[in-house]
């Protein structure tokens, strides 16, 4: 598993957390990217309120598609459900596969402008890899462990919380995981349709032709990603050791 | 006490087991034995109802198995299985406690019992309580298995393969733990195996199946002397069954008086290994104690006698 050292995910995150407090301190910085003398550092919004807003729409958005996706796949993996994985994996898919912009313009006729179409986007598109994930681990159990639990008398409902869950939750961290870093990103498409994203950067950058607005909006983007990444992985390694696997 | 009568069980047109009846007196084990395929596993797993019977019925204790709810049926029988299928994220002390737990069996009497259990497979329960399955070996693993199935004091206990996976020496050791264990607490055992030694040794009667059918159910020693087809002959392995019948014979009713040289052999020898010391110390009679006494002596002759076909 590749992973950034934890001494330059904690300097990025104490950068990162020194520009969006003050993010004039950091003028110098962009000035070459500013054309003429247009100011250096979006002010329309503070880049605070924007990072949190982007936070608080992927978290949720992220444990929305967690729920539906894990319980998806408890289902699935079911005796009785098994019906259910053709229908699960093909809106996972599709979910997956159909453009998030495509989604938001299908999405605002029906639903309008601002947060919803782009909780709705995210969403749909971060189901597959939990699913995917969630579902491997799940149907991917060690068979004796499966009979020994069912010979012992453990009920269904104890077999799935006591045994398969706590044994499938490093696999379906790692997908959230993903899911997450791509919903950070796919996010800032959001301010197409007026949610309040760091896309709102980007999308001025790119209408005034300032290319330090599109910095600022893809590189504070990017560090969200990295620290968020870098939380889930030392989630996922407390997962794996509370499964017992060797780390 | 378990009785099966006239059970078969098929999978879609395939039948796995066919029109089996048998009788486990209570206290007593008995060693299912038979190639991959011949049904043995299904026939055991169909005492717990893992697996449905296709016709026939299962009575354990008297009741038939289909009165009582599956999972609950389930925690009154211990199971034990090759791989051991221990719960890798719980410790030790978790696994073992898994039925007692279901039980609802209150903390300090777990505790207590885990603890009794890890001493009863000579491990320091100190020790061994709170570690993860991954960091015990294999022996260790298989023995936290058989710990496990015993925890909530079954009066049955059904094991699939249990000493499968282990090398000889730990195997012999595991062999002896359980019957050990078995005589301590009065168990009746349906043990399922491949290996007719492991079935003589174990056995206080013997069930062979063949392509579903049970083929032979008795003593080993009549098993040994009348195989019932070729098939049993075969597992038996045919050419030395004096050797196995010497095996399961021990020198105690052999004594006679008299005096013999050399180092003594304790009582409860076997035939065939108080044998065998008579013929590599080129002794005519061996001098046979109790403790440390000599309580007279067994001939060659006599050891010889007990390898003839009954």
């Amino acid at each position: 598993m590749s992973r950034i050292p934890r001494v330059l995910t904690i300097l990025l995150l104490a950068g990162l957390g020194g520009f969006l407090t003050k993010p004039e301190a950091f003028a110098a910085l962009f000035r070459p990217f500013a054309p003429g003398d247009t100011p250096p550092i979006y002010a329309q919004t503070p880049l605070l309120t924007l990072a949190v807003n982007h936070l608080l729409l992927v978290a949720a958005a992220t444990l929305a598609a967690s729920l539906l996706a894990v319980g998806f796949a408890v289902v699935a993996t079911r005796p009785a459900g098994r019906d259910v994985l053709p229908f699960a994996r093909a809106v996972a898919n599709l979910g997956q596969t159909f453009p998030p912009v495509a989604v938001l313009a299908l999405a605002v006729p029906v639903v309008g402008f601002g947060t919803v179409p782009t909780l709705i986007a995210l969403v749909l598109y971060g189901l597959l890899p939990i699913f995917e994930t969630a579902l491997t681990s799940l149907s991917g159990l060690d068979p004796a462990l499966r009979e020994a639990a069912r010979g012992l008398g453990l009920t269904g409902r104890q077999r799935l919380v006591q045994v398969e869950l706590p044994l499938a939750l490093p696999m379906i961290v790692s997908g959230i995981r993903v899911s997450a870093v791509i919903g950070l990103a796919t996010a800032t498409l959001g301010s197409t349709v007026a949610a309040s994203t760091l896309g709102e950067v980007i999308v001025s950058g790119l209408l005034t032709g300032n290319t330090a607005y599109v910095l600022q909006g893809g590189l504070t983007v990017a560090a969200l990603a990295i620290v968020v990444d870098a939380g889930f992985r030392v989630l996922q390694r407390k997962a794996a050791r509370r499964a017992g696997f060797p780390s | 006490m378990i009785e099966l009568a006239q059970v078969s069980r098929s999978f879609g047109a395939r039948p796995v087991v066919t029109d089996v009846s048998l009788r486990v007196a209570t206290g007593a084990i008995l060693t299912v034995v038979g190639t991959s395929g011949s049904g043995k596993t299904t026939l055991l797993r169909m005492i717990n109802r893992l697996v449905e019977p296709s016709t026939g019925t299962i009575r354990v204790a008297g009741r038939d198995v289909r009165s009582v709810a599956p999972h609950v049926l389930r925690r009154g029988i211990g199971y034990a299985i090759q791989g051991h299928g221990l719960f890798p994220h719980r410790t030790v002390a978790e696994n073992i406690g898994t039925v007692p737990h279901l039980l609802g069996w209150d903390r300090r009497r777990i505790a207590a019992r885990v603890d009794e259990l890890l001493g009863l497979f000579r491990l320091d329960p100190a020790l061994y309580r709170d570690r993860l399955p991954g960091a015990l070996s294999g022996g260790e693993q298989q023995r936290i298995g058989v710990a496990r199935a015993l925890a909530a004091e079954p009066p049955i206990l059904l094991m699939d393969e249990p000493f499968g996976a282990l090398d000889p020496i730990i195997r012999g050791r595991a062999q002896e733990d359980l019957l050990a264990i078995q005589r301590r607490y009065g168990t009746t055992i349906v043990l399922v195996t491949h290996d007719m030694d492991e079935a003589l040794r174990l056995g206080d009667r013997i069930a062979v199946m063949d392509a579903g059918r049970l083929v032979q159910e008795a003593s080993p020693a009549a098993l040994i002397g009348a195989p019932a087809t070729d098939f049993v002959r075969l597992l038996l392995g045919g050419r030395d069954r004096a050797f196995q019948l010497m095996a399961l014979r021990v020198v105690d009713e052999l004594v006679e008086p008299g005096a013999a040289p050399g180092e003594p052999i304790p009582v409860g020898t076997s035939v065939r290994a108080a044998l065998a010391e008579s013929l590599w110390s080129r002794r005519a009679a061996l001098p046979v104690s109790r403790d440390g006494v000599i309580l007279g002596r067994v001939t060659r002759a006599a050891l010889e006698a007990e390898g003839a076909e009954p």
